[in-house]
């Protein structure tokens, strides 16, 4: 799914909804992904100007889950370590997003370069 | 561009968000409350956000300015029917939104106003029991 | 050429069938009290019949083959509901490899003048049996996780009961040890059920708590924190000498909650908040 520009956003999340809502993800559990996939969809369009995001479900034994995976062509993120802080931003916000999302999923891998942009994947496990 | 709807009751604003915002749609929430602040003289500004079944740090954020800006003008914010589960992911994001007061529902949120402006109330002294 | 052993198992059907009964039977293990004869016999009867229409000469030595998957999924079948009724691994175990040792000593009666075709046949029954007592194992761990699973559920479900102590006040007391899961599943409780009665004031009593260490006391500021957020408070009662001694030793900071030692005294405190009180109906006569 293509993200271009804010007005993607709401149905972006829709879209990660029904997919939560098909392998019976709990309300709880569903509202921390979406919230999760919110704020990296921001990231995306604040730093990035958009990019791609890729949702799929997977399964690991009698585990289901969703995993997203965020890539944009953007400038990179410079020092990885001191943008998981919480608090630290190189924008004016609240600097909660990628330290805040971690918390909010299972699974958090972030990689990135000036080059080739930067891909973040989340996992949530439908009882994480 | 469609607008969220303001009401005045009195004192008080009222703003009842039923849909989950686009980003555009919140941030003239956020300045027409300011205008709407100014104009009427309003000590007091209640925001309903029980039909919001995400908040993120963006809308996090809109609400906390909310709450600032009126504190400067004089006006006390009250967010009132925040969902549990987005309550409890919110405390795990970090976001405590700091700065404005919350409260159950829009009646207990309406009470909590009077008290913090100690306002002449227009309703006779309440009943010993504030929960009911 | 040898004679053919798939043909040759299916002409001893009922023999083997027999062979098999006799030797599940006479294990001194056998749960007649968990299911009857009647219904081990067809079970058995079953499964031969399956096993038998399925076999052929050419995928008798290849477990992996296709035309196995009916087999696997009627034991995979009997695995799990023996794994439910409670039967024992080696029960369960015994009643496949018992299947091992009919076939085998078909094979060995029938093909005596053939040493070399019985010993390849005997080959080939192995490997295949053996593969299958492995499905079998796995498919009784899974049903037992299954179990534990269903119970792991209950437990989280029955541990974390909310009180409706008074109008307006909740009280949860939390038994066991809280880990992020729990603590989860403890919040959402709370917090629906705040809701839904429109309780202003919640009572965390955390007297059964074993220990709490600085993970633990993450877990209940977060919890107060979001019962704040809802427009509630919150009050945590039930602290201990020695958990007030490892809380302050950890340096956690707790000042920001309203903590009381016993929930009685929470209870008071919650009264209190609402402007209520509590009287004494002896004392009656006395006015104000």
């Amino acid at each position: 799914m293509k993200i271009e520009r804010e007005q993607d956003v709401v149905p972006f999340r829709n879209r990660v909804k029904e997919y939560a809502t098909k392998i019976n993800m709990g309300l709880l559990n569903q509202t921390k992904l979406i919230t999760a996939a919110s704020e990296l969809v921001r990231n995306m369009l604040k730093y990035a100007n958009g990019g791609i995001v890729h949702i799929e479900v997977i399964s690991q034994g009698r585990e289901n889950g969703i995993r997203l995976i965020f890539r944009d062509q953007g400038p990179g993120i410079k020092d990885i370590q001191l943008a998981m802080k919480d608090g630290y931003t190189t924008g004016k916000s609240l600097g909660l997003g990628l330290p805040g999302t971690k918390r909010l999923v299972n699974e958090f891998d972030i990689k990135s370069s000036a080059e080739e942009g930067t891909t973040v994947s989340i996992i949530k496990w439908k009882n994480g | 561009m469609d607008r969220i709807p303001i009401l005045r009751m009195g004192d008080f604003l009222l703003v009842t968000i039923q849909i989950d915002l686009y980003d555009k749609l919140a941030t003239n929430l956020e300045s027409d409350l300011v205008q709407m602040v100014n104009k009427t003289g309003a000590r007091g500004v209640l925001i309903d956000i029980s039909g919001l079944s995400i908040v993120d740090s963006f809308m996090g954020r809109i609400l906390g300015n909310i709450g600032s800006m009126s504190k400067i003008m004089d006006a006390e914010t009250v967010v009132v029917g925040i969902q549990p589960a987005v309550a409890i992911t919110l405390i795990e994001l970090g976001l405590e939104l700091k700065g404005v007061h919350t409260a159950l529902n829009v009646e207990k949120g309406m009470e909590l106003l009077k008290e913090k402006i100690g306002s002449p109330s227009d309703e006779s002294p309440q009943d010993e029991d504030s929960s009911e | 050429m040898a004679t053919s052993v798939s043909k040759l198992l299916k002409s001893k059907k009922s023999e083997i069938l027999q062979n098999w009964m006799t030797n599940q039977l006479k294990d001194a293990s056998l749960r007649e009290d968990l299911m009857s004869n009647d219904e081990l016999r067809e079970q058995s009867t079953e499964l031969l019949d399956v096993l038998l229409n399925n076999i052929n000469d050419t995928n008798l030595g290849e477990p992996e083959s296709q035309d196995f998957e009916p087999v696997s999924e009627i034991l995979a079948g009997i695995s799990i509901s023996r794994a439910r009724q409670g039967f024992s691994p080696r029960e369960t175990g015994i009643y496949i490899f018992s299947l091992k040792e009919a076939l085998l000593i078909a094979l060995k009666n029938e093909l005596a003048k053939e040493p070399e075709t019985l010993v390849n046949a005997t080959f080939q029954v192995n490997k295949l049996m053996d593969s299958f007592g492995i499905t079998t194992f796995e498919t009784f761990i899974k049903g037992r996780e299954e179990v534990i699973l269903r119970q792991t559920d209950e437990i989280a479900e029955i541990s974390t009961p909310v009180i409706r102590v008074w109008d307006g006040i909740l009280a949860l007391p939390i038994i066991g040890t809280l880990d992020s899961s729990r603590t989860q599943v403890v919040m959402e409780n709370l917090l629906i059920q705040i809701v839904e009665t429109g309780s202003s004031i919640a009572i965390l009593d955390i007297s059964g708590v074993p220990a709490v260490d600085s993970l633990v006391a993450q877990h209940l500021i977060k919890t107060v924190s979001a019962t704040r957020l809802m427009g509630a408070e919150c009050i945590i009662s039930g602290i201990r000498p020695e958990i007030a001694q490892t809380v302050v030793h950890l340096g956690i900071d707790l000042s920001n909650i309203i903590t009381k030692a016993s929930l009685a005294s929470a209870l008071k405190t919650a009264f209190s908040m609402l402007k209520l009180e509590v009287k004494s109906s002896a004392q009656k006569p006395k006015t104000y």
